[in-house]
């Protein structure tokens, strides 16, 4: 199967690599290396690891500032959030963040930086221009995922041990909901109409969908893959189109990323990615898929519009988080 | 340190009550755990490295209340562990009529197959669901298996199948066993033979070890060991050295003193285990961290076994909105049950037999070498599976 799929890929490759239509694209990528601590800075258009900047111990959570001028990256050993500067491509400043920050999410008006810290049940509230935790919001065992809504009222946090959605008012940093979801949940997104957040639960293998207006659950996705053990369909990483009509989940161990009729929550089709895949992210155009294949220490580039991967790159140990920029 | 982790634990109640309005006030569900236990002597590491260790297994279950604990305050549950020590060689009978006038339904025990065998027979714990936390007996998930027993502690045969799956992968298929003299050793032997036979190995030579055992502190005591054991580990060639040395009697001191130079597995050097120190992947370093903070030691795999039977009440709780025991077992018991557990997979009880499926890591000294099951050891149903007893091998039959 990797052998035959391989072969593919190289095909493609070659195919790509012949002077065509294919338009310029100037996308550029930013992996985190959880392993390597390093950023691979990936070229969208030779698709290629053009720089790789060294950051702190166990990079994982990755963002952008609000005008895509600098890199946040979370380095859960070192206690804190580099700053990169996206010119430059250098590690320019670094952020406080609570011990153990795994992910975060910025709220849309650019200024705060809500924090997962993993290893101490809370969330920590960094403002980014005053460089100072400005606050600290208790929540449930080991939490990790972020999501805000899009007009930043409401944050919601997962904690993987406790299995929960914390739906917490950014007003007053007080939780006012919690919603029961299956094991592990990892990351957490708002639908683009602010209506729904997904919630990816790892070891349970589902997204639970929960509407904001009655914080309940009322679908949940699950997947099957034909050969694929259960327990190795892992949903981690959701991405969504910004129409809202498809959404995609990466399924970890079981190396594929599901493609989801966002309206109807069908599972339409798996795409066959490299190993362990646990995040996503849409080119700007979204005509592109980059997942981070932590096991296979690559990236691979899913084509939306021929519906398969064009190209595997390699770049650091063990891929955690990815984003684009145009 | 403990103090002040009451007092966060105490400041994160009221918060999260205020954050409720109204239902904050209301009486929290309590869930009551019962843990028993039995003195005994410390088992003293061959090791200057490992700490002599006199509280384990509990710390495992407090710490697994602690985290119940905080989950429940987002759903007003509470959860206490009503822990009971029998003295040294004295009966558990007492105990389990003590914790059963107080109500207690759901027990986890850190006990020895003898008296595990004995309070799970009592009447009063009839209307008991007892975990075993500790006792990796494969009689226990057999043929004196009972219904009102689940295991979260591995038995001897996943430990001996997740090490023997792992040594067909790398086609060492000779093996040199050596037993210690303990009914234990003697035990896990046998689990390895049958491994053996599963997995295609061969057992070139078998060895009793024989030695006295003797005091772990001896002036010059390397001198004795490199002349004895190059001559014991003589034999027909074999790829690898199997020990099975529960008590820590003299399975550590084979390494680099074997005749040929072959590497030690077993109860020493790679260690089929629930849980080791060297483990950090799938969030372990958390429970790790959180661990260490209470105890001020490292977690032992029966301090997880008994973590993971707190735990599983908790996700019980969490996930049926009961305090009721019975509620709580039959959940446990049930299809839908699934526990995180560090292990990259949920974890569950097989119905056959009540052990809990796990993966099995596989320790080396210093670093994590691999976890059990390997790719390729396929199953029709769970791949967790092929470590122990599968369905079609139980010979339990009193469960129904």
């Amino acid at each position: 199967m990797p052998i035959v799929k391989g072969a593919a890929l190289a095909a493609l490759g070659f195919a790509l690599a012949l002077p065509g239509p294919e338009p310029a694209r100037a996308d550029t990528v930013f992996v985190s290396n959880e392993k390597s601590n390093t950023v691979s800075v990936v070229d969208g258009e030779k698709l290629a690891v053009v720089a790789t900047i060294k950051v702190g111990r166990r990079p994982r959570g990755i963002t952008f500032n609000q005008d895509m001028t600098r890199v946040y990256v979370c380095v859960g050993d070192d206690n804190r959030v580099d700053v990169i500067d996206v010119a430059t491509l250098k590690v320019v400043d670094r952020l406080p963040s609570g011990p153990d920050p795994e992910l975060f999410v910025l709220e849309p008006q650019g200024r705060l930086l809500y924090v997962a810290n993993e290893d101490d049940n809370k969330v920590s509230v960094v403002d980014t221009a005053a460089k100072k935790i400005i606050g600290e919001i208790q929540v449930g065992v080991e939490p990790e995922g972020m999501g805000i809504s899009p007009d930043g009222k409401i944050l919601v946090n997962t904690s993987e041990t406790t299995n929960m959605a914390h739906f917490i008012d950014t007003a007053s940093h007080t939780i006012t909901d919690n919603v029961l979801v299956d094991a592990r949940p990892r990351v957490a997104r708002f639908t683009a109409d602010g209506r729904f957040v997904w919630v990816s639960a790892e070891i349970g293998g589902t997204v639970s969908v929960i509407d904001l207006g009655t914080r309940k659950v009322v679908h949940k996705i699950r997947f099957a893959v034909q050969g694929v053990p259960r327990e190795s369909i892992q949903a981690v990483g959701i991405q969504m189109t910004r129409d809202g009509k498809r959404a995609f989940v990466a399924l970890g161990p079981a190396n594929r990323v599901a493609e989801i009729d966002a309206e109807t929550y069908e599972v339409k089709r798996y795409h066959l990615v490299g190993q362990r895949v646990w995040n996503l992210a849409l080119s700007p155009d979204e005509k592109r898929l980059y997942t981070t294949n932590g096991v296979s220490n690559d990236v691979s580039v899913l084509d939306m519009e021929r519906g398969r991967v064009i190209k595997s790159v390699a770049v650091g140990g063990a891929p955690w988080g990815v984003i684009v920029k145009p | 340190m403990t103090a002040l982790r009451r007092l966060a634990v105490a400041c994160a109640l009221l918060l999260a009550g205020s954050a409720w309005g109204g239902a904050g006030a209301a009486d929290p569900l309590t869930i009551r755990i019962g843990y028993l236990t039995r003195a005994e002597e410390p088992r003293i590491p061959l090791t200057f490295l490992e700490p002599v260790v006199e509280d384990e297994g509990v710390q495992g279950a407090r710490l697994a209340v602690v985290d119940n604990d905080t989950t429940g305050r987002f759903l007003n549950q509470r959860f206490e562990l009503v822990e009971a020590t029998v003295p040294e060689g004295e009966g558990v009978e007492g105990a389990v009529r003590g914790l059963a006038a107080q109500g207690i339904r759901l027990l986890v025990a850190d006990l020895r197959a003898d008296a595990l065998l004995a309070a799970a027979a009592l009447p009063d714990a009839r209307a008991m669901l007892i975990l075993n936390a500790r006792a990796p007996d494969d009689e226990l998930r057999n043929e004196l298996c009972r219904a009102n027993l689940l295991h979260t502690a591995p038995s001897r045969r996943m430990l001996a199948d997740a090490l023997a799956q792992y040594l067909a992968l790398r086609r060492w298929s000779n093996w040199m066993l050596v037993v210690g003299r303990a009914p234990e050793d003697a035990a896990f032997a046998e689990a390895l033979r049958r491994a053996a036979k599963r997995y295609g190995a061969r057992i070139v030579e078998e060895k009793i070890w024989s030695f006295e055992d003797a005091n772990r502190r001896v002036d010059t005591g390397h001198v004795t060991l490199q002349s004895e054991i190059p001559v014991f580990t003589q034999g027909r060639d074999h790829d690898v050295v199997v020990v099975a040395d529960e008590a820590d009697a003299f399975g550590e001191y084979l390494a680099y003193r074997t005749w040929l130079p072959r590497p030690v597995v077993g109860t020493h050097g790679l260690v089929p285990t629930a849980w080791s120190r060297v483990h950090e992947q799938w969030g372990a370093t958390q429970l790790h961290s959180r661990f260490e903070r209470q105890a001020g030691r490292w977690m032992r795999p029966r301090d997880y076994a008994a973590w993971i039977a707190v735990r599983a009440v908790g996700e019980a709780a969490t996930r049926t909105n009961s305090a009721d025991p019975a509620v709580l077992a039959a959940y446990i018991r049930g299809p839908d049950f699934t526990l995180p557990a560090f292990k990259g997979q949920g974890l569950s009880f097989r119905p056959w037999d009540g052990q809990l499926r796990q993966p099995v890591l596989l320790a080396g000294p210093r670093t994590l070498v691999s976890v059990s099951p390997q790719p390729g050891f396929l199953h029709q149903f769970s791949e967790l599976d092929t470590l122990g007893d599968d369905q079609p091998e139980t010979k339990c039959s009193g469960r129904g």
